[in-house]
């Protein structure tokens, strides 16, 4: 009896795992390494925000500009991304919904701006509309400021999140397929009922993810947008520009307790994405990163 | 390839096949239309631009030594920083798909920080972190070494942002990787060790490349997060991307335009690559796992 | 090299898989374990390989007691369902690589390694492939490299999983001739699990049953269709009809009449007639068993006519040549030419 217990406590570990004090190794090591990367520089905005107490954090939060970049940056993103929502549909319908030449190419174009850059992104407008180009000065005529003010910012805000819903939705729908659509055309809906009633609902986690991830960069982008805002403060600074103008000017505790909000705002983004990934995930693993 | 911006008329070559469902003329036609007035225009603006400068006016403004030196600056630390999150990426992988621990959740979830955070709020904070007096800052200065103003807190920022695409890239791969393989192996004799780095790592090969060149990529185009940790120091500390923010407020639009297309190249080159990579390994290995 | 499987008890998680399994291999047998999903057949060879650990009990090779020992220790070759390629590796590699990962001490120099690696493959019929790799190859191909990759190490015991599961019957039967052709020729002790017992009854000298995490009967194939010792075995090897019946006088009854069976001194009461369709004779007599034509089908060579015996609820099958003139008729009495009677359940 005692040698049949030994023998089987002994060899209690599995052929395809590795030993007990390797394995702690290894998830120490991992866990301090994601500590000190990931998770120390999120304390330390937190901390510095408050390194003056809670009442110059509050102050520095409702000082005109920063109020400013809030709406600003609010205002941006109520326009950006309802915008590269309406893109990612279209484009996930016409996609998912036909067969066509071409496809595959269109699929890797609309990743493009994931390549570029975000001071190219900004810089492409710059050469679009700045001095010294066409479009520019003729609008300007017209009365409409694009570089230095809000079109600006906007442009190239939709430039940097282009991407974010159509590839969430693209191959959620492939996955999907067309038959539920051409069951509700066979009963005689039309086009928009199809769309609204039948469409909408199936990719309605996949859209509210892909809407997720497009507002956190929307919201904190900053290099594209540094580029054509010009900096104008209390005009055409978003929350990003804001913390590093108060940053520069050695304000700190102030561009910490502004940058305290964008966290949070990261911090949300993340809680709300891995809850709609633990929950849909067989919905959403049609869309995974890759 | 024959995306025209408008749907073709039926013809026997075919551009589309017939369906039943409505909305083909237009929602192609809206994509292609927003597709390219919000990136292609610019875009070949841009090519545009840099072309009206011909062969000889771009190359002088190319080999500018500041362009190359910020070239090399950037690329550098990109690839240094890529090197690190491929090694640690791949670990932090393997421990959050094969090993169940208090917490493992909350890790996993962390790791899309980066792609959450704002760039100029990772910036501030790194600096905050590895400033002679910082956290971890202050730890290194007694030794006389500075980690941020320098190159050394460049690549800390570019570890901080690569480091979600190495691990997101690695983990599906990993999850599929056949118990059954690993059992063969082991009936074959081989020990724990002689499994993973003779079975299981080669085959997450091109994982772990796509995950590279990913990571590269981000950083070697990212601005707001390494301004702020960077010294800023031509020739020393300065990314390419800084120096075509610095030269668009000279108004030396045509030496911004110059450092941004040759940055465009080399990450449609990368794109290319990870493409390539991709292809060859279903060729390779079959689809899936 | 012998195994011996002593009194070996495995659970997971409290789900018992095998009770008390005890089982004798001889020494260079090709024996297969048979039975239905959820015998536990699989979990006894995987606890042979050292995939698993016991719960409770042993398992010896030759006079080792193998528990002690890990799998990579025991020296078995062991070829999986789905082949468990190294997908990155050509054919060659995949032989090679169990010589490859010995110790220093004990592994060949690389040009003995290759040698032996074509050989193999030589014996698998494969040579002229060695630089391919797994995905560029068929079903039956691979299964086969995944063998030649477990002889390589000139393993004690060969084990296979249901190695033909997941190919095509037709590239199943060829494999099976195969098998055992490789198998005659290198002599090594091998044990393969399978739910198919066509090929159990084909290939194996000897067969073990299973059922329920419980060995049912073990024997020569002959033996186990013939003679089978349990109800379930009856039933599951060969084509079966059941009866119940009841013992008096030492003579079997089915509904109130005597079929003209003895009994050969089993115990008065309820009991289970078991019999083959092909082992009967019809006969014209009172003690006979009479059952009304239900349905009539021709399979092959032989017309299988289903039967209602009075006294039962289930039909009974027996077969008839397809030309036999009795089989246009409505009514039809027989009795088995051999059976076997099971106690009552």
């Amino acid at each position: 009896m005692a040698t049949k217990l030994r023998a089987s406590v002994k060899r209690r570990r599995s052929p395809t795992s590795e030993s007990r004090p390797v394995q702690w190794l290894l998830i120490g090591i991992s866990l301090v390494f994601m500590a000190i990367i990931l998770v120390l520089p999120l304390y330390a905005v937190f901390h510095e925000a408050l390194s003056r107490g809670i009442d110059t954090f509050f102050a520095s939060l409702t000082e005109p500009d920063a109020q400013a970049a809030i709406r600003l940056t609010l205002l941006v993103a109520a326009i950006a991304v309802p915008l590269n929502v309406i893109f990612g549909l279209a484009a996930s319908w016409a996609i998912a919904k036909f067969e066509f030449k071409g496809k595959a190419f269109l699929i890797t174009l609309i990743d493009l701006p994931f390549s570029v850059s975000p001071v190219i992104s900004g810089l492409v407008y710059v050469l679009l509309f700045g001095a010294g180009s066409f479009l520019g000065p003729w609008l300007k005529s017209y009365g409409i400021e694009v570089l230095f003010a809000l079109p600006g910012i906007v442009l190239a805000t939709i430039f940097v999140t282009f991407p974010f819903v159509a590839r969430e939705l693209i191959p959620l729908m492939q996955d999907q397929g067309t038959g539920d659509e051409e069951a509700a055309l066979s009963l005689g809906a039309s086009g928009w009922q199809t769309f609204f009633r039948v469409t909408l609902p199936n990719i309605k986690w996949g859209l509210l993810y892909g809407v997720l991830l497009c507002n956190a960069r929307a919201m904190g982008e900053f290099g594209a947008v540094a580029v054509v805002s010009g900096k104008i403060r209390g005009q055409t600074t978003t929350m990003p520009l804001q913390v590093e103008m108060l940053y520069n000017e050695y304000n700190a505790t102030a561009a910490f307790a502004l940058a305290s909000l964008l966290a949070m705002l990261a911090l949300v983004t993340l809680v709300l994405k891995s809850a709609l990934e633990w929950r849909f995930g067989e919905e959403l693993a049609a869309s995974a990163h890759e | 390839m024959s995306a025209a911006s408008t749907p073709a008329p039926r013809r026997a070559w075919s551009f589309r096949q017939p369906s039943v469902i409505p909305g083909f003329g237009l929602t192609l036609g809206f994509t292609l239309a927003y597709f390219s007035l919000i990136i292609l225009i610019p875009l070949v603006a841009l090519a545009i631009r840099s072309a009206g400068l011909g062969f000889d006016g771009f190359w002088k403004a190319a080999s500018d030594p500041r362009v190359l030196g910020a070239l090399r600056v950037s690329f550098v630390t990109a690839l240094i920083a890529a090197a690190v999150n491929v090694v640690f990426g791949t670990l932090i992988a393997w421990v959050l798909v094969r090993y169940r621990f208090p917490g493992r959740r909350i890790f996993d979830a962390i790791i899309d920080l980066p792609f959450a955070l704002p760039t100029a709020v990772a910036g501030i904070a790194l600096t905050a972190i590895y400033a002679p007096n910082g956290t971890i800052g202050a730890l290194f200065a007694p030794l006389g070494w500075r980690i941020a103003y320098t190159p050394a807190g460049i690549v800390i920022a570019m570890i901080f942002i690569g480091l979600p695409f190495v691990v997101r890239t690695i983990q599906p791969i990993l999850e599929e990787v056949s118990h059954e393989v690993e059992e063969a192996s082991a009936t074959l004799g081989a020990n724990r060790f002689q499994t993973i780095t003779q079975v299981i790592l080669p085959s997450l090969i091109p994982a772990i490349l796509t995950g590279f060149a990913l990571a590269f990529a981000r950083g070697v185009g990212e601005y707001g997060s390494i301004i702020f940790i960077a010294g800023n120091i031509p020739f020393v500390s300065e990314i390419a991307p800084l120096l075509i923010y610095i030269r668009l407020q000279e108004f030396n639009y045509v030496g911004a335009t110059v450092i941004a297309t040759v940055m465009l190249m080399i990450s449609f080159a990368l794109l290319f690559a990870i493409n390539l990579i991709q292809a060859w390994s279903r060729r390779r290995y079959g689809y899936g796992n | 090299m012998e195994v011996r499987v002593q009194n070996v008890r495995k659970e997971f998680d409290r789900f018992p898989a095998l009770h008390d399994v005890s089982l004798d291999i001889r020494s260079g047998e090709l024996i297969a374990l048979l039975g239905p999903s959820g015998s536990g057949k699989t979990t006894l060879l995987r606890l042979i390989a050292g995939l698993e650990t016991p719960t409770e009990g042993k398992i010896f090779f030759g006079d080792i007691d193998a528990s002690e020992k890990t799998v990579q220790e025991r020296n078995i070759g062991f070829v999986f369902q789905h082949y468990a390629l190294f997908r990155h590796m050509t054919i060659l590699e995949n032989v090679s690589f169990g010589l490859k990962v010995r110790p220093r001490s004990s592994r060949p120099p690389a040009s003995e390694i290759r040698r032996r690696a074509m050989e193999l493959l030589d014996l698998v019929q494969l040579s002229g492939l060695e630089k391919r790799y797994p995905n560029q190859l068929s079903g039956g191909q691979r299964q086969r490299v995944a063998l030649a990759r477990a002889l390589a190490i000139e393993p004690a015991v060969l084990l296979l999983d249901e190695p033909f599961g997941a190919l095509d019957a037709q590239v199943r039967r060829e494999l099976r001739k195969w098998l055992r052709e490789i198998h005659d020729r290198t002599g090594h002790t091998t044990v393969f699990v399978t739910h198919d017992q066509e090929e159990a009854l084909e290939l194996s000298d000897r067969l073990c049953v299973m059922s329920q995490g419980r060995i049912e009967q073990v024997g020569t194939p002959d033996t186990v269709y013939d003679e089978p010792t349990s109800p379930f075995v009856f039933g599951f090897i060969g084509e079966s009809s059941e009866l119940p019946v009841t013992v008096e006088n030492n003579e079997l009854w089915v509904g109130g009449r005597a079929i003209g069976v003895p009994a050969n001194g089993a115990a008065p009461g309820n009991a289970r007639l078991f019999f083959r369709p092909h082992d009967v004779e019809l006969v014209e007599a009172d003690a006979s068993l009479p059952g009304v034509v239900t349905n009539s089908r021709r399979v092959g060579g032989t017309r299988r006519v289903e039967l209602a015996i009075g006294g039962s609820n289930h039909p009974v099958e027996v077969d008839l040549p397809f030309d036999h003139p009795a089989a246009e008729k409505s009514r039809l009495s027989f009795r088995p030419r051999r059976w076997k009677l099971f106690p009552a359940a």
